[in-house]
């Protein structure tokens, strides 16, 4: 992490908050709760490109929570939104029609069902491309907006709207994050709004690079993942400490862990509290399934010991 | 100075666009349109031309690149044909809801399945509905002239729409055709500076576009709005015509004629083909039949009140339609229709033929033999219904074609699988 930064502790993450209250997302949304975070450090001199998801519905007309400006484009094309602002900006700036007090740093934001399926061909398109932009991912690990169908963020043994019975989603969570490294942009990095100064100290650092910058987000889902809203922070928090949600950097071409938990919290901790695990603790604990998520964990930290010699 | 050259119809859907100083051109290769972007990047490398070209990685984003950069304030060109155009076919009903203008030239070629590169429209027309402007163009000449006119009418304070221009695979897009190309500094005189203020992206105005809307109420507003935009553009299509025959010598028309003064019998057909029609016209002229043509350059919006000045009154009316909406017939014989209804002095005869699907000619013979058919249903006061312009012969080379691929013997529901 960037020695420079001015977060050093908790108490530097801004005070006065950039994102009106009052939007349309769920009571304990983890993705908001994200979006807030990331805001605050981004600031109002930002364009949102949004794709069809939850967060559409932060801006109804006439109202909007942000500062700055937002477009809303279409499912799969939000990087080509970004694409064309980003463009336009420049060609406006290369004739002196705009000033640099003008500019915009511009911000793709869409949810997973957006960035791990239909728009993921805009996203490596804009990386070929070397675009200029900011893409922050809230993953809720399912089409949340729909009623929390199966994504390809899902991780193995969920139950979704359309995994209703067995042990839910019998495939395992794309790896996201190591896509878009291997198009070796200029930055990835995971987060969670459950851990704010991890997030903000990567926001401030995405904001002062340029070329393709993403931040993926995973997002605590109250009505998708079956949880009590007030426990979206703690459980957050659990999938940092279990393992599950690893925090993590692609910057200057090298893979860096921020936090690498020990021991791990068992990951049981991290499922049962959520009701898109409920069967595999009820009527009967699935022991089989259970401990193959408790193996992928481990083997993928294993790897990371390996990797970073930790 | 005014140059006249020898040019194909991509390259003057190219010079429509460095003429109308297109600043940003977000691009993707199809056949038959890819001499256009080949050309635009040509120029832009060679520095004859400003403007930046970005490659993306389909149509569906380069739409939506060309939304956005238009929705940021600058001029927007960009080209698709077919499979592309319906790839995109979300971003184009996006874009027109953005209200943003851009121009996007189409160059027209049949849709899969069968896959084929030859023209017809039902590219284009599939996009009818989409609150896009949409002209067709004849020519090369028209190609270039209908490039210049459609930013001026997308970008007209009352329109705000993106525009597209029609041109037809092959029969234009690879045709060498003379052109007259317009002087650049009077092209400024045509086509003013785009004035983004209404609708830009800049940190010092935030503004929120397209964004949701909860309920009918407001979501009918907006889209009957885009609706209203697109039904003042007729008005505004034609001033830029006036302007344009006054700056260049150019005369177009939302509606062109070609002998209809005391034509009986009025082909209407528009694009490329249309100008086989012309020539049919003349010769049955020299035939003593009184034949005509009424060639819509204007499709969306449609131009109501001129296609019914163009065919009231007369005996009979032949809409040869280069689509097919399966199920129903030829697209425009149905929006011709709908402009006669009810009309005092409608045509004795409405009668509608599909022909030229994939590039398939129409000879002259045809229009002949439909000018016959129109004159008996004029007498008899009866239509006879849509019917394929397809011979003997073209039947028997695809019986042979079916033996070969062993499709004989196949039910009639499966005859036409390929």
């Amino acid at each position: 992490m960037s020695p420079k930064s001015q977060f050093s502790g908790m108490k530097d993450l801004p005070k006065t908050h950039l994102l009106a209250p009052g939007s349309a997302m769920c009571a304990g949304c983890g993705g908001l709760e994200a979006v807030r975070e990331i805001y605050d450090v981004l600031g109002g001199k930002t364009v949102f490109v949004n794709a069809a998801g939850c967060m559409t519905l932060m801006s109804v007309y006439p109202y909007t929570p942000f500062r700055g400006s937002w477009l809303y484009t279409a499912m799969a094309s939000a990087p080509a939104g970004a694409q064309g602002i980003r463009d336009a900006l420049d060609i406006l700036k290369s004739h002196d029609r705009i000033g640099e007090d003008e500019d915009l740093d511009v911000v793709v934001l869409t949810g997973d069902g957006s960035a791990y399926g239909m728009g993921l061909s805009s996203t490596s398109g804009a990386i070929d491309r070397d675009l200029d932009f900011l893409y922050v991912i809230y993953d809720n690990e399912g089409y949340g907006n729909t009623g929390q169908q199966t994504s390809a963020a899902t991780p193995h043994g969920a139950r979704t709207a359309t995994a209703t019975s067995g042990i839910g989603v019998a495939g395992r969570k794309k790896d996201l994050f190591s896509i878009l490294a291997a198009h070796e942009p200029a930055y990835v990095a995971t987060v969670i709004g459950a851990e704010p100064l991890d997030l903000a100290r990567k926001v401030e650092r995405a904001k002062t690079m340029s070329g393709p910058r993403f931040l993926i987000a995973l997002s605590p889902c109250p009505t998708g993942w079956g949880f009590d809203p007030q426990l979206s922070v703690e459980i957050g928090k659990l999938a940092v400490k279990s393992g599950a949600w690893p925090l993590k950097e692609y910057v200057d071409g090298r893979l860096v862990h921020n936090r690498v938990p020990k021991p791990l919290v068992p990951v049981e901790e991290y499922l049962k509290r959520q009701g898109r695990f409920r069967h595999l603790f009820e009527p009967r604990k699935d022991e089989f399934t259970l401990m193959d998520i408790q193996a992928q964990i481990d083997a993928y930290w294993a790897g990371v010991m390996d990797h970073d010699g930790a | 100075m005014t140059q006249r050259t020898l040019i194909t119809g991509n390259g003057a859907a190219a010079w429509g666009a460095r003429l109308a100083g297109a600043e940003y051109m977000p691009v993707f290769p199809i056949t038959p349109q890819t001499e256009i972007i080949e050309t635009l990047g040509d120029w832009i490398g060679k520095g004859e031309m400003g403007g930046r070209m970005v490659t993306l990685e389909s149509e569906h984003s380069m739409i939506t690149a060309a939304g956005a950069g238009a929705a940021t304030g600058v001029r927007v060109f960009t080209a698709t044909s077919s499979q592309g155009l319906l790839y995109g076919m979300e971003m184009l009903y996006t874009v027109a809801g953005w209200r943003v203008p851009l121009v996007l030239v189409n160059v027209s070629r049949g849709l899969s399945a069968p896959i084929t590169l030859e023209p017809d429209h039902n590219d284009i027309l599939a996009a009818r509905d989409s609150g896009c402007l949409q002209i067709h163009a004849a020519t090369c000449q028209e190609v270039v002239d209908a490039i210049l006119i459609a930013y001026r009418v997308a970008e007209d304070a009352r329109v705000r729409l993106p525009a597209i221009v029609n041109l037809d695979g092959f029969y234009l897009s690879f045709t060498r055709e003379p052109v007259w190309l317009p002087d650049a500094s009077k092209v400024a005189q045509f086509l003013p500076d785009m004035d983004p203020d209404e609708f830009a992206f800049r940190a010092d105005k935030p503004v929120s576009a397209a964004v949701a809307v909860l309920g009918g109420g407001p979501y009918s507003y907006f889209r009957y709005q885009t609706h209203l935009a697109a039904l003042g553009a007729v008005e505004v299509f034609e001033e830029a015509c006036v302007e344009y025959d006054r700056v260049f010598g150019r005369s177009y028309a939302p509606v062109m004629a070609h002998r209809l003064d005391d034509a009986e019998i009025v082909f209407v057909m528009m694009g490329s083909f249309a100008t086989k029609a012309m020539d049919a016209v003349d010769r049955l002229r020299a035939q003593g039949v009184k034949a005509g043509l009424a060639r819509p350059l204007l499709l969306r919006p449609w131009p109501q009140d001129a296609i019914r000045k163009a065919l009231t009154g007369r005996k009979a009316v032949v809409v040869v339609d280069q689509n097919l909406s399966m199920g129903f017939g030829g697209v425009l014989r149905g929006e011709v229709a709908s402009a006669l209804y009810g009309q005092a002095d409608a045509p004795g005869a409405l009668l509608g033929y599909v022909g030229g699907l994939g590039g398939r000619d129409i000879t002259f013979a045809e229009f002949a033999e439909m000018a016959r058919e129109a004159e008996t249903a004029a007498a008899g006061g009866e239509a006879p219904p849509t019917r394929l312009l397809y011979t003997q012969a073209e039947l028997r080379e695809v019986r042979n074609l079916q033996t070969l691929a062993h499709a004989q013997g196949l039910t009639p529901g499966g005859e036409g699988r390929s």
